[in-house]
């Protein structure tokens, strides 16, 4: 090689940097907008769940600046500020990093606990207020960021209810469950949940059999349900995402095995309205704690009837948290009359917004977690999901155990 | 070796360049761009070692890569040692890990497509394996404990970042230029270009293959070791997933097999349609991706030197 | 755990979902063995034949197993116009070549698809996608016993084709000797062609009977491009009868496997063996090359 073709190689190299760095950055700023990034893993293994993000968080923007912006700051608008972590945590952070640049005043995302992780991390260097939507990991609020506020229930929260609510509804039946075969996907979510109900299970007198772990995706049930057939545990209490969910259950229907009952935590599909229309029969009687809207309050179901007029779109979970974040998030800006970061993270801190149609009563953060948030107890009875604990959210009575 | 002082001369301004960075540009964002295309250099350099200069093509790179990441890792938070110390051990265990893959593959004689797809298999196992146990966090990963300093190796300004960065693939380059211009990396050329010749001519092909490897997996579990310090998490599908198996071999191909630039040009190339796409295409998922397949294809069908192979003259 | 009641249908759920790995690698084997290619793009084109079978079950309301002969013909179209339009221009003489071209289609095919059919999971019901059939007490679900059927049946089909048909003298003179074959005036392009449509026609089938008992999106392809792979290598590159075979084996032992030592550890067995045969036996159980 000779010196000219170096130099050359060189010289390309540096103008092609130089070309990439005088690029325009996307967005197109107007006047007295705010920026709102809104940063989920809409490409990717997680696409479906991020896409549905995207459409909750998006709603709610054109609905608040339909109604006029932000009213305390002269009608100002928010601005969405579309991104992409393609379901990798390194893409997402260099996606606030982007968003950095084009002056964003906070971030909703990003759906994943791991991309969760690196996505408020990256958000609290430049202090941008960074609503966690999802991401039910704990360590996410347990880093002392200041900047990071998660508006739903981690998943501790989640699996102390879920423990709760299971022995209250076997007391109830006579106790007539004892034995429980856990089934979880093996990545943060799964895991996490799975060690903590193999620890606080046996403190209340259930037998945890067996922990089956899987992986993202699995093909194929069979074994999982041949063990389930040998150990016949009286509760099955899957966590996973939706495929896997769905196709364990569809296993377990087709091989027979009907234990008394299946007892979700953040059951990937026990409370999709997708499931329970595609699998009808596998999906009767499922119990689910997970996140859910009250279902006494109006505007919950005429978001549902808004969502499911849209065409090939379901009314999950990913929606309605992500709607509801961006409405958290106006009313920080209207009381805190301000679009500057530090100002949002106050007006955060100090938040007690309660026009949400979450079971959750006014937010309050404790080091970034809203201490109300919890989750509810829902039931696929009848082909639809129902409440069914606590009582004060109740759509209809528990079918427990399940008699198939 | 009047192109050998040329060449080291550009590294050297290279690097001048670099450190010179952070002082005319004040963007985050152009200082993000900066390290990854960086990181990726370093890992398409890794795989440049292996594939370009020693023309055993890696599908499953990826398995030194995690294996730096986890040592790293595994190193801080289950033992507490320190990540400076902790580098140059996972360095090292990427290095072994090549010695041993290599020893493994090429004492049975694997080459060209069954070598590819034995490092995938490899890959494939240790990623199972890194699932199943505890101290690796099994299908929950680790993650770094926040701990904004120098001695924890975890920078407040980006600069402490990129020059880390920087550090690791300078190393990778001279390491490349090393191989353009000495004796062993002549041997390597030769056991590339046609094994059972340079054996004739006495070259001890297996030894050879072996160093070869050895540094590529050392380079490697660099780039996996980075990545954990600016990441902060790693799990079984980040550390031994094909994402980045591809990525490293995307970098050296498309920039040019068995140059010294070559991974630096394909990183940018990557990194820059990358964002381009993003830009301009930005309600298209997968987009860039489509893009990246499309340039491979074209890279292999209509410049197989990739683009140092422009310049004409064979590196 | 491994009393017979338990083992026996796990055994017989290996065998029917090997043979649907097999029916997969059957198509790879003879790519392999006739063009001495590693079609990487091989798991994403089963992903754009199961796009395929779903189209037409959603759209137009056809059968899975009715569209074979829809799926069958389409993917051998799409194979041979993908070799003589881009694999066979780029090979260059060098088959890394063809690795990392083949790899590029597979890297394009998956996130066109995720461009234009979003990621959402999509699975079809028929009215026996959920049915069971008992096989001695076993509970084995009856797409899964169809595959099983179909997979036998397809490579006799294939088995005739090499072996009696001018075609298939062709394909195994091209495998054998390519300049050779040249030489006698067959035309070597048009047979690769012949052969790696014919690869991917086989994913048609597969995908047909595949879809029923699974689901489509477009990351599916990866998840079966390692195990066709440790199949073929099993078997033998270019050995029929090696992959059928080969994918009855690894379908038993990833599901005894999985019993054994758990979903997740239980996969370990398939690439411990792929690597194994790699190492100490790279021509597989019925191969014949060095």
């Amino acid at each position: 090689m000779t010196a000219t073709t170096k130099r050359r190689q060189f010289l390309m190299s540096t103008a092609a940097l130089a070309a990439t760095a005088a690029l325009p950055l996307g967005a197109r700023a107007q006047a007295a907008s705010i920026k709102v990034g809104v940063l989920h893993p809409v490409t990717g293994a997680l696409a479906y769940s991020g896409n549905l993000s995207r459409l909750g968080a998006t709603m709610a923007i054109d609905e608040i600046n339909a109604a006029g912006g932000i009213k305390s700051m002269g009608g100002a608008k928010l601005q969405a500020l579309l991104g992409d972590a393609q379901s990798k945590p390194e893409v997402g952070a260099s996606e606030v990093e982007k968003m950095n640049e084009q002056g964003v005043n906070a971030i909703v995302g990003s759906y994943a606990s791991a991309i969760c992780l690196a996505t408020t991390q990256a958000a609290a260097k430049y202090s941008i207020p960074h609503l966690v939507d999802v991401g039910v990991a704990d360590q996410i609020v347990e880093r002392g960021l200041k900047n990071t506020f998660r508006f739903g229930p981690g998943y501790k929260i989640v699996t102390a209810a879920a423990i709760n609510n299971l022995h209250i509804m076997n007391t109830v039946a006579g106790k007539p469950a004892k034995t429980v075969m856990i089934i979880h996907e093996e990545s943060l979510f799964g895991t996490g949940t799975a060690n903590l109900l193999a620890s606080q299970l046996p403190g209340l007198g259930y037998e945890v059999k067996e922990i089956v772990k899987h992986a993202n995706p699995t093909r194929d049930f069979n074994n999982i349900v041949l063990r389930m057939k040998s150990i016949n545990p009286d509760i099955v209490i899957p966590a996973n995402y939706y495929n896997e969910y769905a196709l364990l259950l569809r296993t377990m229907k087709q091989q027979n095995v009907k234990p008394k009952a299946v007892f979700s935590v953040l059951g990937g599909a026990a409370s999709s309205f997708k499931f329970v229309k595609e699998f009808s029969d596998a999906a009767n009687g499922v119990i689910d704690v997970n996140h859910w809207y009250n279902p006494k309050d109006k505007r919950a179901h005429a978001l549902r009837k808004k969502v499911e007029g849209m065409r090939d779109q379901f009314y999950t979970y990913e929606v309605f948290l992500n709607y509801q974040a961006v409405y958290l998030l106006a009313d920080a800006l209207e009381r805190g009359k301000s679009a500057k970061r530090e100002d949002i993270i106050n007006a955060l801190t100090g938040s007690t917004w309660d026009k949400h149609f979450m079971p959750y009563g006014p937010t309050k953060f404790v080091n970034g977690q809203n201490t109300g948030a919890a989750p509810l107890t829902m039931q696929v009875l009848k082909g639809d999901i129902k409440v069914i604990l606590p009582n004060t959210y109740a759509e209809a009575e528990p079918v427990f155990p399940w008699k198939a | 070796m009047d192109s050998g002082m040329r060449s080291l001369a550009l590294i050297g301004a290279f690097v001048l360049v670099v450190l010179a960075l952070p002082l005319f540009v004040n963007s985050g964002f152009l200082l993000n761009l900066a390290i990854m295309v960086l990181y990726t250099t370093l890992i398409g350099q890794a795989w440049n070692i292996l594939g370009g200069f020693g023309g055993q093509f890696s599908f499953g790179h990826a398995v030194f890569f995690g294996t730096g990441a986890y040592a790293m890792a595994v190193l801080q938070v289950n033992f507490g040692i320190s990540p400076w110390l902790a580098l140059p051990c996972a360095i090292a265990l990427g290095a072994l890990v090549g010695l041993l893959l290599g020893a493994l593959s090429f004492r049975y004689g694997l080459k060209g497509s069954y070598f590819a797809l034995v490092t995938l298999a490899f890959a494939e196992v240790f990623r199972i394996l890194a699932n199943t146990f505890d101290f690796t966090g099994a299908g929950v990963g680790l993650q770094l404990p926040l701990q904004e300093s120098v001695a924890s190796m975890q920078f407040a300004t980006k600069a402490g970042y990129l020059y880390l960065v920087l550090l690791l693939a300078t190393a990778g380059l001279l390491i490349a230029w090393w191989l353009k211009h000495s004796r062993y990396g002549a041997w390597l050329a030769a056991v590339r270009d046609n094994e059972d010749s340079a054996a004739a001519l006495g070259v001890n092909a297996f030894r050879v293959k072996l160093v070869a490897i050895s540094i590529s997996g050392a380079l490697m579990a660099a780039g996996g070791a980075f990545y954990v310090q600016l990441f902060h998490y790693i799990d079984p599908h980040i550390a031994y997933g094909t994402a980045v198996s591809v990525e490293a071999l995307l970098a050296a191909i498309i920039g040019g097999m068995g140059t010294i630039f070559g991974p630096l040009l394909g990183a940018i190339v990557l990194q820059g349609l990358s964002e381009l796409t993003r830009n301009y295409l930005d309600s298209a998922p997968g987009v860039s991706l489509i893009v990246y397949g499309a340039l491979l294809v074209l890279i292999i069908m209509f410049m197989p030197r990739g683009i140092a192979g422009l310049s004409g003259r064979r590196a | 755990m491994l009393d017979p009641a338990i083992l026996f249908p796990s055994i017989l759920n290996g065998l029917t979902t090997g043979a649907v790995y097999a029916l997969i690698a059957l198509g790879l084997t003879l790519i392999y063995g006739v063009l001495h290619i590693i079609n990487f793009a091989h798991g994403a084109a089963l992903m754009v034949a199961l796009y395929g079978v779903y189209f037409l079950h959603r759209k137009l309301g056809i059968d899975p197993y009715m569209s074979l002969p829809i799926m069958v013909p389409a993917m051998f179209v799409a194979g041979y116009a993908l070799y003589r339009g881009v694999i066979g221009r780029a090979s260059h003489g060098k088959d890394e070549n063809i690795l990392l071209v083949t790899l590029g289609i597979s890297i394009m095919l998956e996130n066109a698809a995720l461009y234009f059919f979003k990621s959402d999971t999509l699975t079809i019901e028929t009215s026996y996608t959920l049915s069971t059939m008992s096989i001695f007490g076993a509970m084995i679900s009856v797409p899964k016993v169809v595959a099983f059927a179909g997979a036998l049946v397809a490579t006799a089909v294939l088995l005739l084709i090499i072996a009696k048909t001018d075609l298939g003298r062709a394909i195994r003179a091209c495998a054998k000797e390519r300049q050779g074959a040249r030489l006698v005036g067959i035309d070597v392009e048009h047979v690769f062609a012949m052969s790696f449509g014919i690869g991917l026609a086989c994913l048609g089938a597969a995908a047909c009977f595949l879809l029923p008992t699974y689901y489509v999106n477009p990351q599916v392809g990866n998840g079966f491009v390692l195990i066709a792979f440790t199949i073929v290598v099993l078997g033998g590159m270019g050995s029929f009868t090696g992959a059928l075979l080969g994918g009855f084996l690894i379908g038993v032992v990833e599901s005894v496997g999985g019993l054994a030592l758990g979903e997740s550890l239980g996969q370990i067995g398939i690439f411990v063996i792929f690597i194994a045969v790699l190492l100490f036996r790279p021509q597989g159980l019925f191969g014949a090359r060095a």
